[in-house]
């Protein structure tokens, strides 16, 4: 005898769907720090385009460069570029944080310590920091 | 004194008689040897023989008992019910699947893409007379790490870019396309390509990195996945700048 058992399995009851919110990054605090850490890279634009609108100022003469620098006394200003600061910090930690994931780093065909991959970041951050400081201040 | 019982509020679905799932609550002996998945079996030895739910090894190995405990997933044969004492504590489905009944998800999506990427070696076999491919440690711990993968699915139910976009291959699958790929014996790198440049594959993950955290197998899909974007993009660079016979 034979049955038919292709009918008896397609019959299926209806299943759930869930549907993610449109607020799933507020669930947990590891999603929400995914969606800083995407939204600091508007901010990373900000001051690229803040540095491009300083050279050109500068490019153009002391009266320009007077009037980039008044401009950017601004209080509203100096507020969008403290949260900007802000949002490059956590932007420079967490992709600092997330790079021995991202590259396996070896050395003589040992793996090195994420912790290592790291802190090589932060000595880099620091030594470039401190050759802009020179240039800039002058010491 | 620790409290002799807990409460458990499970999910219940009844396909045909619910919209969507409820909460039902359970009293459960609360022991300290007793992980979740021994309160839901005593609920449907001694409460309730209604309650539907998939389980098997209870030493995470099968990858069967994954569900969401208190907003998280987990492996319930490896959650003990005093890390949340005194309660209650949710249990509910693995989120981002569809849910049959109860705490039981669909999976056939996932086992559609996981056979999708060729999780075996592939390669012209020599016969057996030729001898067996030899591998170094080293070679073998190019890859050990993503050979845990238990197929639980906890990194599915983590990801949500796999929530909000089901056609996105996910966490574990790509991890395990990696778990190959870098086996010195594999030779099927070509084959899995085409599934993971797509853009459903490996560009859809925005490395959130919650598969990594929930997996109990310390698999690291996040980092599997990020790897591989490298390794194909260095490649493609590779394959514009460098004459032909050195790439």
């Amino acid at each position: 005898m034979t049955t038919d058992r292709s009918t008896s399995f397609d019959v299926r009851p209806p299943a759930y769907r869930p549907r993610m919110s449109l607020w799933w990054w507020l669930s947990k605090w590891s999603y929400l720090l995914f969606v800083l850490r995407e939204l600091s890279s508007v901010f990373v634009a900000w001051f690229v385009v803040f540095l491009l609108l300083f050279v050109r100022a500068v490019y153009h003469g002391d009266d320009q460069y007077q009037d980039f620098l008044s401009w950017a006394a601004n209080p509203f200003v100096v507020l969008v570029n403290m949260v900007a600061l802000a949002f490059l910090l956590l932007h420079t930690v967490t992709w600092f944080g997330l790079t021995p994931q991202a590259v396996p780093a070896r050395l003589r065909g040992r793996p090195v310590p994420s912790s290592m991959v790291v802190a090589s970041q932060y000595v880099g951050w620091a030594a470039v920091s401190a050759f802009v400081f020179w240039l800039v201040v002058g010491w | 004194m620790m409290a002799d019982s807990i409460t458990l509020d499970v999910a219940r679905y009844r396909p045909g008689q619910e919209a969507e799932p409820t909460l039902q609550s359970y009293d459960v002996p609360l022991r300290d040897d007793w992980v979740v998945l021994d309160g839901l079996n005593y609920v449907k030895d001694e409460l309730d023989g209604t309650l539907s739910y998939r389980w098997s090894c209870r030493m995470g190995i099968c990858g069967s008992c994954g569900m969401t405990v208190n907003g998280e997933p987990k492996l319930t044969c490896a959650t003990f019910l005093t890390e949340y004492a005194p309660g209650p504590i949710r249990v509910e489905p693995l989120g981002n699947f569809p849910v049959l009944r109860d705490l039981v998800v669909d999976i056939d999506d996932f086992l559609d893409k996981l056979s999708r990427v060729k999780p075996w070696i592939v390669r012209d076999e020599a016969p057996v007379s030729e001898g067996e491919y030899l591998q170094t440690p080293e070679e073998l711990e190019e890859f050990r790490q993503y050979s845990m993968c238990i197929n639980c699915m906890l990194c599915y139910s983590a990801c949500p870019v796999y929530g909000i976009d089901e056609e996105f291959v996910g966490p574990a699958a790509i991890a395990l396309a990696q778990r190959y790929n870098l086996d010195s014996r594999d030779e099927g790198a070509a084959d899995r390509l085409d599934v993971l440049i797509h853009p459903d594959g490996l560009w859809g993950c925005t490395f959130v990195g919650d598969c990594t955290r929930v997996c109990p197998k310390h698999v690291d899909p996040a980092g599997a996945i990020q790897r591989y974007k490298l390794t194909v993009a260095m490649d493609t660079l590779k394959s514009y700048l460098l004459p032909r016979g050195r790439r």
